[in-house]
């Protein structure tokens, strides 16, 4: 870094709050919103100290604003006591992204939850940020509509934390990730203005700002508004469970399929254990005894649809599938994807503590890459299953153990970094759907220069200045010069 | 794992940082303007056009860097034309419907002019194609955005941001795209006559385009043939040799309107009959498909955007005045594409050359975003004016 750096304030830190600055913050938070809804007891605190991730931090106060007026007055707010703000959706995060670090002020969009408009012909809804994702979907069901990203997690994430998260799901893999269907976001900026980025014509003029909020994390302000885009449901739809002796097979397969020229709707993978474990928790018809299943969709029209289950049908055999079974009917359907998608549900049962991770790699290098985490998590003596998005190669090694044993962290996190390094060391990258946020900031040096980190600095400089919207997340401490850092507890970098 | 095909010339990743590396130093080495030049296909659009007398012209390598066709993704040099893009993937059944009017475009021209062509019904948007771009800053910073799978969320999305920046904020030298499997017919059709553009797509699942201009519908599908036999019974389309006057047509203007607007725009473009500039066109227009129709304007629905023709600058002005009144804008078309107004005011005539003829949204950030990669402001200087 040289000196024709600009002055690059954002990574700037804020020294913690006294009592009676505290006080009178709460105070004016509850006249922009109304007492009840600006709160800064020790117990409500707690609630929001976290996301679903493992680092934990202290909001300085939380509100739960019902307009973007009120947004914009909460941030207004925060600013003139000197304080951050981090924007909060359902807080179910794995990457300590709404975790909240420097005592910010913790703006929760959970009362925000309406769908305010949609449009049939068009294909598009007007959403508020709190609305749930799976909420949306059925909102606009009766209207053979749905909205196409779907992450395990749609009953409690929101669509605010979608789209600051980038957030995946099993039909991403055809239909692309939050990136590829908001329109546009009604934003209230780091300096507490309104704007709207994107919109609903094809291309803006200038840069596209749309694009580079999707995915920032809750760095470059809060969003109130959303426009999302909404899918027509396929005339035909067919799920197939293929299962396999062998890992390895199950892996061939998946780079096999896509091999042949056929992208599916979503193209899931589940190992040996985690498959068992799913089946005895909600008996979703899965083999016990298979080394990995596949559960494959492929949608649209008719014909085409027939073409892709032989093609599916074909290269599994090819492979070495046992079986290959096509769901008979929606009742089959949905109890398969139950089963995916209780996976996590399914964990809790066996081990206190799970720690999931989630990068991505050319799905070409999936046999190998499969057989190296499972040597990693050997040697670390750590129980490792997978359950993952197979057909973007997007890997969750799912970590299992009990956190009261001794030394056991180090072991964890050792296995962690060595299946980052795995990943990265076969072309792949960081993360493919949870973020960065507090969880990987110190491994973005191992996928980008200082120069690559240096204009990703200027793009969160760019929409706050300031460095108050969610300070410390995604760029690692140094990503410009001069940088000085407080870290919660529990984080390690 | 990398098989290049034969069609294309193969080039190497080092090669492709050797060629970074020059084009750092002779930025570093310079104080004056840096002028990305690709085909030239798109040359006066965005802005005045760069003075290349005065500046440092730098061009992005060609060939091909990687590709494997079980990843459906592509890496080549940011000057590889689309048409050597197309026959390397063709070769594997594989497409990246980049669509530019003009395929010796490059590559990198088509990321950086940012527009869709006209499939983005069906496959989305250009900016979805861009999965990692090498390029250098404006001082001299050689960088490395997104990454080289098909899934990413690592740091920001910088990929987005170069898509359509139009050369100013760094030049492009390496990309890799997300292709698509071919699919296996593609068919231009007419919708039935008495049924609007909007009725025959709400009878249909995903068509790839569905456009009207003054003589009907166009719809364009593309999948299993019987699958395109069924969706032509329930709508009523019928197949045609070929498609509305194709992106190589007359069009002088492209304008992007909310999709909800698009109603009113296409009326009011016929309404513009009356008037000097594009009344003219009805009565005057180049041939369509070689079957002697003319048109003035192609709109394309569930899309936003209209491709606008006319035979003066007032036509032009009329036009983007229309697409203003309903929320939107209208880009000028320019470069080698189609023949010049008669009073030779053509394209570029007055009152066209501001750009993109409205204000950009929320200029301080884009301000900022601009000093960020370019501090010094020397590439590009005039394009997307600031
Ligand atoms: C069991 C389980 C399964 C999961 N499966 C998936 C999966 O398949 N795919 C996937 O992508 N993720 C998955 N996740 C992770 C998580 O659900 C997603 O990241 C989700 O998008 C977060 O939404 P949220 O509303 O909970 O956001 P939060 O956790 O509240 O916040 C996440 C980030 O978004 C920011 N944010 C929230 N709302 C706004 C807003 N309105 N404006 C600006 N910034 C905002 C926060 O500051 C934070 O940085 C899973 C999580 C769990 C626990
Ligand atoms: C009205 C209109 C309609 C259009 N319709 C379509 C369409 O339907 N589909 C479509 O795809 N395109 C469309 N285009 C865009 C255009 O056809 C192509 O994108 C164009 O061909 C660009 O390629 P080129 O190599 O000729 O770039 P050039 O004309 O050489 O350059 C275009 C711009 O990109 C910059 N640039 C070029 N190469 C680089 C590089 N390596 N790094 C950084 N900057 C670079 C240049 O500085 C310049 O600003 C349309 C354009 C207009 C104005």
């Amino acid at each position: 870094m040289d000196a024709t750096v600009p002055d690059h304030r954002a990574d700037r830190s804020f020294a913690s709050p006294s009592d009676a600055e505290l006080t009178r913050l709460v105070a004016d938070l509850g006249v922009a919103l109304g007492p009840d809804r600006a709160r800064s007891d020790p117990l409500e605190l707690a609630l929001y100290a976290r996301d679903a991730g493992v680092a934990s931090g202290r909001a300085a106060a939380v509100c739960f604003p019902r307009t973007t007026a009120e947004v914009a007055a909460a941030v207004q707010t925060a600013r003139r006591h000197g304080r951050p703000f981090l924007g909060r959706g359902s807080g179910t995060g794995l990457a300590g992204g709404a975790t909240p670090v420097d005592d910010p002020v913790v703006i929760v969009t959970t009362q925000m939850n309406r769908v305010l408009e949609v449009d049939v012909d068009e294909r598009f809804a007007w959403v508020e940020p709190g609305v749930l994702n799976l909420d949306l979907t059925r909102a606009v069901a009766h209207l053979g509509l749905h909205y196409a990203p779907d992450p395990s997690s749609q009953q409690a994430c929101s669509i605010g934390g979608n789209v600051a998260t980038n957030a995946g799901g099993p039909h991403c893999l055809l239909y692309g990730t939050t990136q590829a269907h908001v329109l546009a976001a009604e934003v209230v900026l780091p300096d507490g203005t309104v704007t709207v980025l994107g919109g609903l014509s094809p291309d803006q003029p200038g840069y596209d700002l749309r694009g580079v909020f999707v995915g920032s994390e809750g760095t470059m302000g809060i969003a109130t508004r959303i426009a999302v885009r909404l899918m027509p449901d396929p005339p035909a739809l067919r799920t197939l469970l293929l299962d396999f002796t062998d890992v390895d097979a199950a892996a061939a397969t998946v780079s096999g399929i896509i091999a042949d020229g056929l992208v599916p709707a979503a193209l899931e993978m589940m190992d040996a254990d985690i498959t068992r474990m799913v089946e005895d928790f909600v008996g979703a018809g899965y083999p016990r005894d298979a080394a990995a299943v596949l559960l494959v969709e492929v949608d649209g029209l008719t014909h085409g649809v027939d073409d892709a289950i032989e093609i599916i049908r074909r290269v599994g055999t090819a492979n070495g599938a046992r079986t290959v079974r096509v769901a008979a009917d929606a009742t089959e359907r949905n109890l398969l994807w139950k089963g995916r998608k209780s996976a996590f549900g399914a964990i809790a049962r066996i081990a206190p503590n799970y720690y999931l991770h989630d990068t991505v790699v050319p799905r070409t290098r999936l046999v190998e890459v499969l057989r190296g985490v499972y040597a990693i998590a050997d040697e670390q003596r750590i129980k490792v299953l997978n359950v993952f998005h197979a057909g973007d190669g997007n890997l969750h090694p799912l970590l299992v153990f009990d956190g009261r044993e001794p030394g056991v962290m180090e072991r964890v996190h050792a296995a962690g970094d060595a299946i980052i390094e795995l990943s990265l060391s076969v072309g792949g990258v960081l993360s493919g759907e949870h973020g960065i946020g507090l969880e990987k900031r110190a491994y973005m040096r191992s996928q980008f220069s200082p120069d690559d980190l240096h204009v990703q600095a200027g793009m969160r400089d760019a929409f706050d200045p300031d460095g108050f919207s969610n300070p410390h997340k995604v760029l690692p401490a140094g990503s410009r010069c001069g940088d000085v850092q407080s870290l919660p507890e529990g984080v390690w970098v | 794992m990398t098989r290049v095909g034969a069609v294309a010339p193969a080039l190497s990743a080092a090669e492709v940082a050797e060629r970074a590396r020059e084009i750092a130093a002779s930025i570093g080495s310079s104080h004056g303007p840096v002028v990305a030049v690709g085909a030239q296909t798109h040359w006066e659009v965005g802005g005045p056009v760069p003075d290349l007398e005065e500046a440092l012209v730098v061009r992005a390598p060609s060939g091909i860097v990687a590709y494997d066709p079980a990843e459906l993704t592509i890496t080549c040099g940011a000057g590889t034309p689309v048409a050597m893009l197309d026959a390397t993937l063709a070769e594997a059944g594989q497409e990246c419907p980049l669509d530019p009017a003009d395929p010796a475009a490059t590559v990198g021209g088509v990321l950086m002019a940012g527009l869709s062509g006209r499939r983005r019904l069906r496959w989305g948007p250009l900016r979805e194609r861009l999965l990692e771009a090498r390029f250098v800053t404006g001082d001299g910073r050689i960088v490395k955005g997104g990454g080289p799978t098909v899934k990413n969320v690592t740091g920001f999305d910088v990929c987005r941001l170069l898509v359509g920046s139009l050369g100013t904020l760094g030049v492009a030298v390496q990309v890799t795209l997300r292709c698509q499997p071919r699919q296996s017919v593609a068919l231009w059709t007419v919708g039935p006559t008495g049924v609007s553009a909007a009725d025959v797509r709400r009878r249909l699942f995903n068509p790839s385009c569905v456009a009207s201009d003054t003589q009907g519908v166009h719809v364009l599908f593309e999948g299993h043939a019987d699958d395109i036999d069924a969706e032509l019974a329930v709508s009523g389309c019928t197949p045609v040799v070929a498609g509305p006057i194709g992106p190589q047509g007359p069009w002088r203007g492209r304008i992007s309107v909310p999709v909800t607007a698009l109603r009113a725009v296409v009326d009011g473009l016929d309404g513009l009959d009356g008037l000097d500039g594009l009344g003219a066109l009805a009565t005057s227009m180049v041939p369509a498909a070689g079957d002697g129709v003319t048109v003035a304007w192609l709109a394309e629905w569930g899309v936003g955007t209209v491709h606008v023709a006319s035979l003066s600058a007032e036509g032009l002005l009329a036009a983007r005045a229309l697409a203003q009144a309903h929320g939107g804008w209208l880009l000028r078309e320019a470069g080698r594409l189609g023949p010049a107004g008669p009073d030779g005011a053509g394209p570029s005539g007055v009152g066209l050359d501001d750009g993109f003829g409205v204000g950009l949204p929320d200029p301080q950030i884009q301000r900022r975003l601009k000093m960020a990669f370019d501090p010094a402001g020397r590439l590009n200087p005039g394009r997307i004016p600031l």
